[in-house]
């Protein structure tokens, strides 16, 4: 219900287009992609990357929810997707076998009960991330999800260390259900973070002892923004194991928390669209190197890898580049062209605000009081002739005349 | 006893590792996921210059060995500083964040280029456990896990009068404490910084020669029991010395006494990182890390 008020606010609101750019983007990109698989025919490994670029996606948002919205580093994020994925899974494995339901409605009830336990996953581990901060929440998160790892290898019902099989979900359509479920988690994450309770997540980000004494309830929105991630997650786990066939834990290690990370960081923090587009082009990147380098040349992807993560990180934060980056940025040279200097202007508008600042008090008539009339302990020598600047100062400061001292 | 010790001894391994996240963390203010990759380096260096040493030279077997070490050492340390002049230096300044992708960039490069150069199986050698056993009453004890106990021991009190005690040590706390007014007072903060990461990488390469009794080489050596020693450090109080070496000790206790019984053995590292996190939910700065008062 409160989805609701808030999209009808968002079509009014500034910058609402913005998100519309997004759900267009990704439906006319789902729209190519499904002429094209109906004209040229995508090839089986093609429709598998576009599901796993869906579900990157989905991880990508939701960690940004935590990391870029609420500024708390979490490196478990894969282990609320591998409980979303073993529950899920298991949960449709049984309902394949117990009920006839369409394959449809059993992935769609698996991916809900899967983000739900996920969710409550992300309860668990949200209340005592309360209690802590920075690089400490960041270990705590990061232990999560190795717990969870090495229960999930032991856990026979589970399959155990050789991983759980579960079916693969028809490889024309999953990358259809993939972009779908994106689309909604991308539009829930949009109202959540442009409603009331997103500008509180983004207040407790960047001043938690402010936000506090504003009356936001710093407990509640932490928990809810960990839960919601974390449900997405278990969804983004379903579809993974509907991709992958075989769900094995390894896969979750964390390694590839800090892979969603990574997309989350180069994307941007606090931007769903970067988070959007540094999903696809890293998980695109890491496919198509797997699939190029293989055999002796494999180590070769992870160097490359790694050799395109650092230039990225580094050209884009370092602070002796800022110069640099500023020469080629494109809206920098834009401005230019057009003969606009946007940051002159802001200084000036600036200087002139400050040139006075409007108070009670005349700070003028003030400062010449003091120097021009004489107090008591004035050390203006006796016998000099002071003159007043105006009559009611010269009455206000009669009392303390010097001539009484005498 | 054998429990004690080789607890005891897994544990230095983990606190000389950890006092490598620690000391990097209290004067970088980062975490340097790459530091346990550094240890899978400063392992299949040793391996490597052992087996030439062994297989050219004349010289006796132990002395092989030294060289080896040594130049380890060397290799190990020069690494670590060119990791930070490469790829965190460039980023001091800006957020935490972006130190911490490079560094895993810096982890995974590793990892690729020692694929690469020595391919993807596993390797083992024997140094120190070619010491054998020695017998203590009734219990066999292995000398690789009392060399291990005693040498750790003796470079972490080493460590520690080096930075309570020298001119460096003493520059690296202050930077610790506030690198902005440690600038001033004409501390040169980057040799500092040099000298902490060469330092951790040189405890690294140690940790690397008392672990390869224990296991095989293998391109992913250096990361699981980098991210115990990282909980470890956590434990103790990131950033505090001694907090790393209980943090150490205790985890590396606990993990050889839950490898011992049959209930426990497949679940010891969730009942490591449980550990850890219900140690920071008593202790939110660990057990002996220094609180820090949050202002506005």
């Amino acid at each position: 219900m409160t989805m609701e008020g808030t999209k009808k606010k968002n079509l009014f609101a500034k910058g609402g287009w913005k998100n519309y750019i997004t759900y267009i983007v990704i439906i006319a990109f789902l729209a190519i992609m499904i002429i094209l698989n109906l004209t040229v025919g995508l090839g089986r490994g093609d429709k598998s990357t576009l599901a796993r670029i869906a579900f990157s996606c989905i991880l990508a948002v939701s960690l940004n929810l935590v990391v870029g919205f609420l500024g708390e580093l979490s490196l478990g994020h894969a282990g609320f997707m591998c409980v979303g994925a073993y529950l899920g899974c298991f949960v449709a494995n049984t309902l394949r076998d117990a009920t006839a339901l369409p394959e449809l409605v059993v992935v769609i009830i698996a991916m809900i009960i899967a983000g739900i336990v996920a969710a409550i996953m992300g309860f668990v581990i949200g209340v005592p991330a309360l209690r802590l901060r920075g690089d400490y929440l960041a270990i705590a998160t990061l232990a999560f999800g190795e717990i969870v790892r090495c229960i999930f290898k032991n856990l026979k019902i589970f399959g155990g260390a050789k991983g759980m099989s579960t079916k693969i979900y028809n490889n024309n359509t999953l990358f259809i259900l993939a972009f779908i479920v994106l689309l909604i988690v991308v539009f829930c994450c949009q109202n959540l973070i442009n409603s009331k309770h997103g500008r509180a997540v983004i207040a407790i980000r960047d001043n938690e002892i402010a936000a506090k004494a504003m009356g936001i309830n710093v407990t509640f929105y932490k928990l809810l923004i960990f839960i919601v991630a974390a449900f997405f997650a278990g969804i983004a786990g379903v579809l993974y194991g509907s991709t992958i066939g075989t769900i094995r834990q390894e896969t979750f290690s964390f390694n590839y928390s800090i892979e969603i990370l990574v997309m989350v960081v180069l994307g941007g923090m606090g931007s769903i669209n970067g988070s959007l587009v540094a999903a696809t082009i890293i998980t695109y990147l890491n496919i198509l190197l797997q699939n190029q380098l293989s055999g002796s040349l494999a180590p070769v992807k992870n160097i490359v890898y790694a050799l395109i993560l650092i230039v990225i990180v580094i050209f884009s934060n370092a602070p002796a580049l800022k110069n640099f980056r500023e020469s080629i940025n494109p809206k920098a040279i834009l401005a230019r062209i057009s003969k606009k200097k946007p940051d002159a202007s802001v200084t000036r508008s600036d200087e002139a605000k400050w040139d006075r600042i409007p108070t009670k008090i005349n700070i003028d008539e003030v400062l010449s009081a003091d120097t021009r009339s004489g107090y008591a302990d004035d050390p203006v020598p006796p016998g000099e002739d002071v003159v007043p600047m105006e009559a009611t100062k010269d009455e206000l400061y009669r009392p303390l005349d010097r001539k009484e001292e005498k | 006893m054998v429990i004690a010790i080789d607890g005891l001894s897994l544990g230095a391994i983990y606190a000389l590792i950890a006092l490598g996240y620690t000391m990097v963390y209290g004067i970088a203010k980062m975490l340097n996921f790459a530091h346990g990759d550094v240890i899978m380096v400063g392992a299949y260096m040793i391996y490597t210059l052992c087996t030439l040493t062994w297989t050219t030279g004349s010289l006796p077997i132990w002395a092989g060995a030294l060289i080896a070490f040594v130049v380890s050492i060397v290799v190990c340390t020069l690494l670590g500083m060119v990791n930070e002049k490469v790829a965190y230096k460039p980023l001091r300044g800006a957020s935490p964040l972006a130190a911490l992708i490079t560094a895993i960039g810096v982890s995974y490069l590793l990892q690729g280029i020692a694929q690469l150069i020595w391919g993807a199986e596993q390797r083992s050698i024997s140094i120190l456990d070619r010491l054998g056993t020695v017998r203590v009453g009734t219990v066999a004890i292995r000398w690789s896990s009392i060399i291990t106990v005693v040498c750790g021991a003796i470079l972490m009190i080493g460590l520690t009068l080096f930075v309570k005690k020298t001119r460096t040590g003493r520059a690296m706390l202050a930077v610790s404490e506030d690198k902005g007014a440690a600038q001033m007072m004409g501390i040169n903060v980057n040799k500092i910084v040099s000298v902490t990461f060469a330092i951790g990488s040189g405890l690294a390469t140690f940790a690397a020669l008392f672990y390869l009794p224990t296991t095989a080489i293998s391109p992913t050596l250096g990361s699981m029991p980098g991210i115990k020693a990282f909980a470890a450090a956590v434990i103790g109080g990131i950033g505090s010395i001694p907090g790393a070496v209980v943090g150490g000790i205790l985890l590396g206790v606990v993990e050889v006494v839950c490898n011992s019984f049959e209930a426990t053995a497949s679940y010891t590292t969730a009942i490591e990182f449980a550990l850890l996190i219900i140690i920071l939910l008593v202790r939110p700065i660990g057990l002996l890390g220094k609180k820090r008062r949050v202002k506005v």
